[in-house]
Order: C-alpha cells, then structure tokens, then sequence
C-alpha cells in the first residue's frame, strides 16, 4: 500500500510500482491538460488585450503556463506515456483530463473575426485558476515523486507573479465605478458553476493522497475557499458555492469548446505527426 | 561665468544652428532638449509609426501562435510576438513624451491608427495564410527589420537611440527563431518545403518594399532626407535593401529555393544586386490600408478598443471606489 513519506527518486522508480505509476501519471495529465488548454485560450488573447502593457504581461503570463505544461508533458513522457508533443497535441478530447472551466471560450467570436471576448471572464477564470494552481503547487512541493517536486519548485517562481498578476485586476475590476462590478459580478457567476472541476482531483484523488503525491482534495479546497475568503471580505460582492456544472473533466467529461481547441491547437500537427517541425 | 548657453537669449536661428552642431558631434539629444520643431514632429511620425508597426506585427503571426506544431515551436513563437509586443510599448512611450508639449497622448495614436491616419508597416498588410509564413516572417521580415533598426542605433535622438539597442538585441533572436523553423522545414517533407517555397513567392515582393523606395520620386514621398539630415539614420533605403540582399539572397538560394524574379542578378560592375521593381503604386495602396489584409487587422484592434471600453473607464483616475 501507500508508501507512507518515502520518495520516489525517478521515473524508473515510479515505474516499478504499479499503482503508484497509475496515480502519478493521472495527477500528471491534469496538471498538464490544465495549464496547456488555458495558456492555449490566454494566447487567443494576444494584440486584444485591454492596454498594450496587459498585452504584453498577459501574454508572459501564457508563455510561463504553456512552459508549464510542456513540464509535466515531459514528466509523462519520462514515464513512457509517449512523446511529449503527441501527449499534448494527438490525444482526443475524450482522453483530456483538464477542468472544463478551462477549456471554455474567451467569449463571443473568433480569435481572428470579431473577437468580443469578456475581459471580466478572463480575469475571474485566471486569478480563480492561479489560486488553485497556486495552493496546489504548494502541496506538490512536497510531492513524493521527487521529479515532480523539483517541477513545483520552479513553477512556483513564475506563479508568484501570475497570481499577483490577477489578484490586482480582480481587486481594481471589483472595486471600479461604473459597469466593471456588475460585470465582475456575472464573471463570478460564471467561473463559480465550474471552478469545482478545477479543485476536483478526480476518480484517483485517494490514491493520490495516500501516497503522498499531493494533499487530499478536501484539504487543497479548504485552503482555498480560505484565501478567497479574504480577497472577498472586503469586496461588495460574495463567492457563490462553486460547482461542476458542466461535468467533470478529470473523468473525460468535456464540452464541444474543447473539440474546438484541439482542432486549432493542432492543425499544423496534425497536417504529418511524425515530421520534424 | 558658465559657459552652458542659455537658450532663452538665443534666437530661433542660433537655437538651431546650435542643435545642429550637437548633433553632428555626435551628442544625444534628449526628451528635454530644445529641438527643432521639423526634429520632433519627424521623430514623432517615425517612432509611432514604428511603435504601431510593432504591435500591429503581432498580428499576422497572432494566427500561429495557438496553431505552432509542437511544445517547443508554440513557446517559441510566444516569446517571440511578446517581445514584439514589448518593442511596440517601449517605442509608443517615446512617442508619448515627444508628443507632451503637444499635450498629445497614447489615445491619440491609437486614433490615428484607427482613423488611417497612423500608417503601420506594408509587411504587415500581407496575408499569412501557412506555417510557412510564421517561418518567413521571423527569417526575413525581422531579418529586414534588423538591417533598418541597426540603421538607427546610433540615432541622435537618445531615447530612440536607446529602444532600438534593446529592441535589436532580441531581434537576433526572432531571427534565429523564424530560421530555426525554417531549417525543419527545409530538411523535412516535399510538403514541408512547398510550405517555404510558396512563402517566398509570396512575400518576395512584400520584402523589397520594407525598405522604402529609393527616392521621393518612386512614390511621392519620402522621409529618408530630413531622417539622415538629423543624424536619425545613415543610410538610403537603397542601400538597405541592398544590405538585405547581400545577406540573404545567398541563404534563400543554399536551401534551394527560388526567389521569384528571373531578372534578379548582382552587377558586378555597379557592385549591386539588380532586380525587378516591385510595384510601387501597389504598396503606396497597401499603407493607405487597402492592402489584402489591412481592414482585417484594423478591424481586430478597433473590436478589442471597443469591446474593452468599460475597462478604460474602470481604470481611469475617478474610476475606483475604494
Ligand atoms: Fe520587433
Ligand atoms: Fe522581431
């Protein structure tokens, strides 16, 4: 059973047992499918930002979570699950393990033709999900797979300012006058029907928790409703119960807006898989 | 007594005799300075329309930022179109104080551009419709842009001057990017190197106006003089578009390709690359905007200004309640 504090040292080691591999790699394709198909929808964002300076931190901010990915891609491949590229551009949308909340469409229109994408729902989506990330980078540090561990050490660094990032819109957006709170408002709405996808670990969340690969879901959720606690206390609004409305994308669950993506995300990729780009 | 002139006492004429001076020993000129009313609105049409260039450049490559074929194609590109990006907010601040005794700002340019007024870079008109493109464009659009920018790096006007030291610096990079992706392709599938040739008939023509026309008389109008008259730039047009044949023409030719213009030759005796003429009328219709892709381009920028209206007035001084 769990191998109660030990580490794992490698990939070599994490192969060796079983049911540990089958955890780990679980908890490694949420982490990746996460941060690729929302650095994926941050780069849809490029030249449409509110400001040229945003434009450019935000799309810092995509190249830092898309580096991310590529992480725990590697991590994957390390693992014998496939060449890193393939992971994150040949599998279907029925094998992605990302929160539905992050697939979603930056709004109405395309990232080419009459974009009219919802600056409120971008900062909501992003400061929810880099509290999330953030807390459970915490946690993973910690990890007893020690590549992954190491991972979170360097992902941390970025993710400081990412969160601060968004933690500074979100407060401004909130507290504007004119339309940006009630905008904000709605955008809250929205992200919160979702966001329990994003907090979920899940159908191994157990097995992940006793082997020390991250914290219990029940604990990485606590600590995040805590942090929102205070971001909201002064705020004239409140955070609703967040939900999974629309499924749970750890079990496979997606919505055509994921169907979308990958088609996009990989049409050069797709045009030969084996050549050389 | 000092020896500083005071500028007060001095007439418009000696002002300027004076600035003049400066600048051809050499001496940088700052945002604070006195400067010839020509100097500044110069700089300001140059810089801003640089700037503008920069950001709205983004764009043809915006279309393969998501759609790069693998991890370390799509970081690449990212990084990339963000120091563009970057350029384009270094060079509008230039602008902006260049541009305050006018009691102009960034809004003002930003109307400029969507009123047409503000022209942006002919390249950045072009359609970019493969991967290939994303390709060229890092190879032998920022290639082209490196041979203008280094053109300037010695710019009496100090800000300037400064910017596009940093702004060259990483275009190295984005060059090496687009002929990073260009080598895979070249060595890959015949599809793969359809992708570049195609690239190449395409742009050619697009890539020979980069440089400007040689002289007022192709087009009606150009600014090289007043530009190398203030110390701005060093070299014509021609002699940059000459710099960038020199340099690539040999490296398009060893992969291969064909560059489409069978006139195309080096005069030994002129001790200059000959070629076909793009079609100048063509391009002076490009930078009113009428180029293949320059409404659509607009028209993404001028949607996103819009769109994000409430968030202007959000973050605007008497905007926050707390
Ligand atoms: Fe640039
Ligand atoms: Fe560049």
């Amino acid at each position: 059973m769990g191998r109660g504090g030990e580490t794992m040292k490698s990939a070599q080691e994490a192969k060796a047992d079983q049911n540990y591999q089958a955890a780990l790699t679980e908890l490694l394709y949420q982490l990746a499918d996460d941060d690729f198909i929302i650095a994926f929808r941050g780069s849809e964002w490029l030249g449409l930002a509110p400001h040229i300076e945003e434009d450019v931190a935000f799309s810092s901010i995509n190249q830092d979570t898309m580096g991310h990915a590529a992480i725990y891609y590697q991590l994957l491949e390390d693992l014998g699950q496939g060449d890193a590229d393939a992971l994150a551009h040949g599998r279907e949308a029925s094998q992605r393990k990302n929160a539905v909340l992050l697939e979603e469409v930056n709004g109405p229109g395309h990232y080419l033709k009459k974009p009219l994408y919802d600056w409120a729902f971008a900062v909501v989506r992003h400061y929810f999900y880099a509290q999330a990330k953030k807390i459970r980078i915490e946690s993973l540090k910690n990890s007893s797979y020690q590549p992954l561990a190491d991972a979170a050490v360097k992902i941390n660094m970025e993710l400081y300012y990412h969160l601060l990032h968004w933690k500074t819109w979100f407060t401004q957006l909130a507290t504007a006058k004119g339309e940006a709170p009630e905008r904000m408002k709605n955008a809250i709405e929205k992200v919160s029907a979702d966001m329990g996808g994003v907090l979920a670990l899940g159908p191994k969340e157990e097995e992940m928790a006793a082997l020390g690969l991250i914290e219990s879901e029940e604990v990485l959720t606590q600590r995040w409703n805590r942090e929102m606690e205070k971001v909201f206390a002064p705020l004239p609004m409140s955070l609703p119960a967040v939900e999974m409305k629309r499924g749970d994308g750890r079990s496979g669950v997606h919505t055509s807006d994921l169907d979308s993506a990958l088609t996009t995300l990989s049409e050069v990729y797709k045009q030969d898989p084996v050549a050389s780009w | 007594m000092s020896t500083t002139l005071s500028y007060d006492r001095l007439s418009e004429e000696e002002k300027h005799a004076h600035f003049m001076e400066r600048i051809e020993q050499g001496d940088k000129i700052e945002a604070d300075d006195w400067m010839p009313d020509e100097y500044r609105m110069t700089l300001i049409k140059l810089i801003s329309m640089h700037g503008i260039s920069e950001i709205m450049g983004a764009l043809p490559e915006k279309e393969w930022v998501p759609k790069a074929p693998s991890l370390r194609r799509k970081l690449g590109i990212m990084a990339k179109v963000q120091d563009e990006m970057g350029h384009g907010q270094l060079l509008l601040r230039v602008a902006e104080d260049l541009m305050k005794p006018l009691g102009k700002t960034r809004e003002e340019i930003m109307q400029d551009l969507f009123r047409g007024d503000l022209k942006f870079h002919n390249v950045f008109h072009m359609p970019a419709p493969t991967w290939g493109d994303a390709g060229l464009i890092g190879w032998l659009v920022d290639g082209a842009a490196i041979i203008t920018q280094t053109n300037m790096l010695k710019a009496s006007y100090g800000p300037y001057a400064r910017a596009l030291k940093r702004i060259c610096a990483e275009e190295v990079f984005h060059a090496q990017h687009g002929e990073a992706i260009i080598m895979a392709l070249a060595e890959g599938t015949e599809e793969q190197r359809a992708l570049i040739q195609d690239a190449i008939d395409r742009w050619w023509e697009s890539l020979l106006m980069f440089f400007g026309p040689a002289s007022s008389s192709t087009t009606g109008a150009s600014k090289q003089d007043t530009t190398i008259k203030y110390r701005i730039r060093t070299k014509t047009n021609e002699e940059l578009r000459q710099a960038f044949l020199d340099k690539y023409i040999p490296r398009v030719l060893s992969l291969g390709l064909t560059i489409p213009d069978e006139t195309l030759h080096y005069d030994k005796e002129k001790g200059k690359w000959a070629y076909r003429q793009p079609d100048w009328n063509k391009f002076k219709e490009i930078v009113r905007n009428n180029g293949p892709k320059s409404k659509d381009r607009l028209d993404l920028r001028i949607t996103a200004y819009e769109n994000n209206a409430w968030v202007r007035e959000a973050l605007s001084p008497d905007g926050a309640v707390v």
